[in-house]
């Protein structure tokens, strides 16, 4: 029987979410052997023409170029997974779409007209249809491992939709927000970690990016009384997925407030 | 309110912790309060000295804070961040293997938590569908209970027709007395509590104690820090079910979906498959879940429920009243977790009263 294909590809990230993949010691062999790995440049020189079955995309479109590629590569793919924070919401490199591009280039590069950026930075899903997202940066490896056994089989992955205190709650650990202890943005936040930061007893800082279910806007209240002013709690929705539609536009809503006062 | 019979018998703190001994040596894990970190939660404890020693606790909505009390209290401290719930009914469990039912004892189970306990055993544990897994659990349990002598301010389990006194559902029932000698009244509600009894270093209580103790209960009931509006909560719920109130809810609420997980009573859950990568094991998952999550009512199409208001209506109809259509009850048993537990402090009872008055002046 002709095992599944995959292959991994890389667009404007740091590679993490890739080596999230190289990171499943105890998986990994299964994986090599469960599925054909036709393209994946962090793991391997080779490098065969698709069609692909399923296509993980780590990395957000940042420049024209890419903008083709990933066109390419939908087409080339059977199933289409945006994997990290760079790839469902823009990541880190997504802060510039808050600031003036052409000034960052002045400074960082003494020839910014050879650059070819676009001027935002978006996710996959802006440019061609994604089938799963894996949030995260990085993403968790239970959840590759647990999406790429659900593909396998034909079954739907399990990747819940609520927030981070579901599961801080079925681990029973305490909250950090009313007890006072850290500001935390686990109740915005979509599920999948596992609770980590709170298990730690460190604030959730949303690296899953916000849930599609839950309301920022209600979040603003509880960190001011949590001890964070307002450009505090913009730099807390600001960091790895800062252009997220949802929290966008309560963060640039609270810096506008800033800016009237 | 009257003590059951036969009168109350005292043990003192000593008698507490050989209580704790002969239930472990009877097999039985002792689960009772216990800080952990910055809370008083619910885990195993290894001996009578792993309880709150002279811990209290100040709750209001959306806050939690552990205090040192001027006494040795070790039960004095209203209901916590956890429940018993997550050892009848836990968090996780697989549905397809074979499992270590433990025999647990529950050694400090308040009123409002023992009525908990039976609303589960209605929701989970009856006829025609019982959950075996859960009876299997329940069967072993033995309960020590304890009478609310200092109810919290997010407390309103009298105004549920419920605490502050264990009236049963337990082996034994202590009330616990500070001041000048730390002691727990103490009676049997059960066979095996007679037994336990006979095995515990004990004296009779005075008519001063036994007295004084059910003044404590009687003031206790005075001095919740909550109470439901006294209106006919199932109806006004019913009612309520086209009230713009919900909206106004929804801008205050996260749906982050910690009243439901917190709450003693609230049963739901999901379950999810799992396969390995060869594909030759699989096994069955439930974990809790909970009204708040789009997921829950996730239909062809959608969630039924898209906005936020309406889960919050969904969550708090079915606690105050939909519960009795379903199951004879009220689901709410007025422990208050939802209200301390809630980061955006959004509270049971003031948004009941809320409803209640809007119906009053539209
Ligand atoms: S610690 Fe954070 S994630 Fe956990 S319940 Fe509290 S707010 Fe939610
Ligand atoms: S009522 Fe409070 S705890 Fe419940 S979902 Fe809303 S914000 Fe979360
Ligand atoms: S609804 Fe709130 S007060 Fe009522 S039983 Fe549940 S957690 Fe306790």
């Amino acid at each position: 029987m002709n095992r599944p294909t995959l292959a991994v590809w890389k667009f404007t990230s740091c590679d993490g979410c890739q080596l999230t993949l190289l990171d499943c010691e105890d998986e990994l062999l299964a994986v090599a052997e469960a599925v054909e790995i036709r393209h994946f440049p962090e793991a391997t020189r080779k490098d065969l023409p698709g069609p692909f079955d399923v296509s993980l995309v780590e990395g957000s479109i940042s420049t024209p170029r890419e903008v083709e590629r990933i066109k390419r590569i939908r087409e080339e793919s059977g199933l289409l997974v945006a994997i990290g924070a760079c790839a469902t919401s823009g990541g880190i490199q997504a802060l510039r779409n808050f600031a003036d591009l052409r000034e960052f280039q002045r400074i960082v590069y003494p020839h910014p007209e050879f650059l070819a950026s676009l001027e935002h930075v978006t996710p996959i899903a802006t440019h061609v249809d994604v089938d799963y997202e894996l949030r995260g940066c990085p993403i968790d490896k239970r959840q590759l491992v647990g999406l790429l056994s659900a593909l396998l089989k034909g079954r739907r992955p399990d990747l819940p939709k609520g927030s981070v205190c579901n599961d801080c709650k079925r681990r029973g650990v305490t909250c950090l927000l009313v007890e006072g202890r850290e500001p935390c943005l686990g109740p915005i936040t979509q599920a999948g970690c596992g609770a980590i930061c709170p298990s730690y007893g460190r604030g959730c800082y949303g690296c899953f990016g916000p849930s599609g279910s839950t309301r920022p806007e209600a979040l603003i209240p509880v960190l001011r009384g949590a001890g964070l002013d307002d450009p505090g709690i913009v730099r807390m929705l600001r960091t790895y997925n800062a252009a997220a539609p949802q929290t966008a536009a309560v963060s640039t809503e609270l810096e506008g407030a800033g800016d009237d006062a | 309110m009257l003590f059951d019979h036969p009168p109350p018998e005292v043990i003192d703190r000593a008698g507490l912790d050989q209580l704790v001994k002969l239930l472990r040596a009877d097999g039985y894990t002792v689960i009772g309060p216990t800080v952990r970190g910055d809370a008083i939660v619910l885990a195993e404890l290894a001996n009578g000295a792993d309880l709150p020693d002279g811990i209290g606790v100040d709750t209001d909505a959306g806050r939690y804070r552990l205090r040192r009390r001027g006494d040795r209290a070790v039960f004095n401290h209203s209901a916590g961040p956890q429940s018993w719930k997550q050892f009848v009914h836990p968090p996780r469990q697989r549905l397809d293997g074979p499992e270590t039912v433990h025999r647990y004892a529950f050694l400090g189970t308040r009123p409002c938590d023992l009525a908990a306990l039976a609303v589960l055993d209605g929701v989970l544990g009856a006829a025609p569908h019982p959950d075996e897994r859960y009876l299997a659990r329940r069967d072993e349990i033995f309960v020590v209970a304890v009478n609310c002598v200092e109810p919290g301010s997010t407390c309103f389990c009298a105004s549920m027709g419920i605490g502050p006194k264990a009236d049963r559902g337990y082996d034994l029932v202590l009330t616990e007395r500070t001041g000048h000698e730390h002691r727990f009244l103490i009676s049997a509600g059960s066979v095996a509590g007679e037994e336990m009894m006979d095995r515990l270093s004990h004296r009779r209580a005075s008519g001063g104690e036994i007295a004084a103790g059910l003044q404590a209960l009687d003031d206790a009931a005075d001095s919740m820090g909550r109470t439901m509006p006294e209106v006919d909560l199932r109806g006004l719920l019913v009612r309520a079910r086209r009230s713009d109130h919900w909206e106004e809810v929804a801008n205050r609420c996260l749906a982050c979906a910690n009243c439901t997980m917190v709450c003693p009573t609230c049963f739901c859950t999901t379950v999810e498959d799992t396969t390995d990568l060869e594909g030759d094991h699989a096994e069955r998952w439930q974990r809790w879940g909970s009204c708040f999550d789009p997921d829950f009512s996730f239909v062809h199409g959608g969630p039924v429920r898209e906005t936020v208001g309406s889960r919050y209506r969904q969550w708090m109809s079915h606690k105050l009243s939909t519960w009795y259509d379903q199951f004879g009850t009220s689901g709410c048993v007025g422990c208050g977790r939802c209200i301390a537990w809630c980061p955006a402090g959004i509270d049971l009872t003031a948004e009941a009263a809320a409803l209640a008055e809007k119906e009053e002046a539209p």
